[in-house]
């Protein structure tokens, strides 16, 4: 049986289990969230597949998953051999520095790329004006953190070492709305970062992704 | 050669590997890194153990990591076959409601229960004051998580299924601090979150951390 996948490819979330799909080559079916039906909100939504009424959720048979990141680190353990080492299992060493980079980008990363996205390009979608101030504040915060990814880049080709993992991956969607911003030269202004980036974006996985990406798109 | 650990056994982030490590049965050295001179952001600390200039920090013969919950994740996966069994790694599907619940406590419960803990407990600490509209706006989210854990634990007696994990694990150092606030009743007013917690904070290994646990 086939993996189902439920949510909407502009959502970033979602974008993050479906690179990882892409990667893993993993046979799946999305089901469409509407959310601007609030699907997502009713109450069978939040009975059968995400308490926390968001997405993407993932089934695989009698087994249902949350949070994109979990959903990815389930689904290259359970393909294991079959797709792109993006976890490396069997290097203990290996799989600790993912793990590293991925807390990074859960922690570290994460804020303050998404409340600039969501800032410049979701709020005036959904009618309410960008607040400069939080722009700014979380562009200083993220600028700090791409000091960091520098130095780290110009030692190591990704972020763990020297092979593409899923600490790489879970950047990409905020990564590829960000860079439609005026605030892109953030990530084009340092060296080792756009190298990465411009690595890690041309992977066919990711333009896979990416194609279906674009915010303002029908739901 | 020991395992080290960098960090202040009061620091929650420190405290959450210690906490895996008492479970595992694993000796361990803590290094204490003076945070009241800036000792972690200080170049040497900053080259060596962990660029973003907190703690903690790990140490394992050559290999160097940062981030309490990669460090917990590593001790629990190299320690597989001694002590608690944190990951459930032998099992796909338990493997799978762990990371589930590792991620909810990254994502939902520690952005709001580390701001009320920061402003209540800490901010005082630092000589600054308590914003109490951040206190409210964060105790009104995470009274939202929580009647979903009150739910998720009403039909299994841990986070992740009817077996302690590190999912469980991750949540002690906040909550710890937080049942110390005038805002715990939010955790002893949910029957199940409260046996939850009862549960998992009187387990032997988390004791003798928590017992050096204290602001004051």
């Amino acid at each position: 049986m086939a993996l189902k996948l439920y949510g909407h490819p502009m959502s970033t979330c979602a974008s993050r289990v479906l690179a990882c799909l892409y990667e893993m080559d993993a046979d799946f079916e999305l089901v469409l969230v509407n959310l601007q039906a609030r699907d997502n909100k009713q109450p069978s939504y939040l009975a059968t597949k995400n308490p926390f009424g968001k997405i993407p959720a993932l089934e695989d048979g009698d087994l249902t998953l949350f949070e994109s990141r979990a959903i990815n680190g389930y689904i290259v353990t359970k393909y294991k051999g079959t797709g792109p080492d993006l976890l490396r299992l069997d290097n203990l060493k290996e799989s600790a520095l993912i793990k590293v980079w991925m807390e990074v980008e859960s922690h570290s990363f994460n804020p303050p790329i998404s409340a600039v996205v969501y800032q410049i390009l979701i709020i005036p979608l959904l009618g309410g004006t960008t607040d400069d101030q939080v722009v700014e504040a979380n562009v200083e915060k993220l600028a700090m953190v791409l000091d960091v990814y520098e130095e780290r880049l110009s030692k190591s080709k990704y972020l763990a070492g020297d092979f593409y993992s899923l600490a790489d991956l879970h950047h990409i969607p905020y990564i590829h709305y960000f860079m439609k911003t005026p605030k892109a030269s953030l990530i084009s202004s340092r060296r080792h970062v756009k190298a990465w980036w411009d690595d890690i974006s041309s992977r066919p996985a990711t333009k896979k992704m990416m194609e279906g990406m674009s915010i303002g798109g029908n739901a | 050669m020991a395992l080290k650990l960098h960090g202040e056994s009061i620091s929650t982030c420190t405290s959450r590997p210690m906490f895996c490590l008492h479970e595992k049965g694993v000796d361990f050295e803590l290094v204490p890194v003076n945070l009241m001179v800036g000792e972690h952001k200080q170049p040497p600390y900053l080259a060596t153990k962990n660029p973003f200039g907190q703690i903690p920090a790990f140490e394992d013969g050559d290999l160097t990591l940062f981030e309490s919950r990669a460090i917990s994740r590593y001790i629990a996966t190299k320690y597989k076959a001694q002590g608690t069994d944190l990951l459930r790694q032998d099992n796909l599907k338990e493997f799978g409601l762990v990371e589930v619940w590792l991620e909810v406590e990254s994502q939902a419960f520690n952005p709001p229960i580390s701001a009320i803990v920061y402003q209540i407990s800490i901010s005082p600490m630092l000589g600054g004051t308590t914003n109490d509209q951040v206190v409210e706006a964060n105790v009104e989210k995470l009274a939202k998580v929580l009647d979903i854990y009150e739910e998720r634990l009403s039909k299994s007696k841990y986070l992740a299924g009817d077996f302690f994990s590190l999912a469980d694990l991750h949540h002690i150092p906040y909550t710890h601090y937080f049942m110390k606030t005038p805002k715990a009743s939010l955790i002893t007013s949910r029957p199940h979150v409260k046996a939850w917690w009862d549960s998992i904070s009187s387990r032997p290994a988390i004791k003798k951390v928590t017992a050096g646990m204290n602001f004051a």
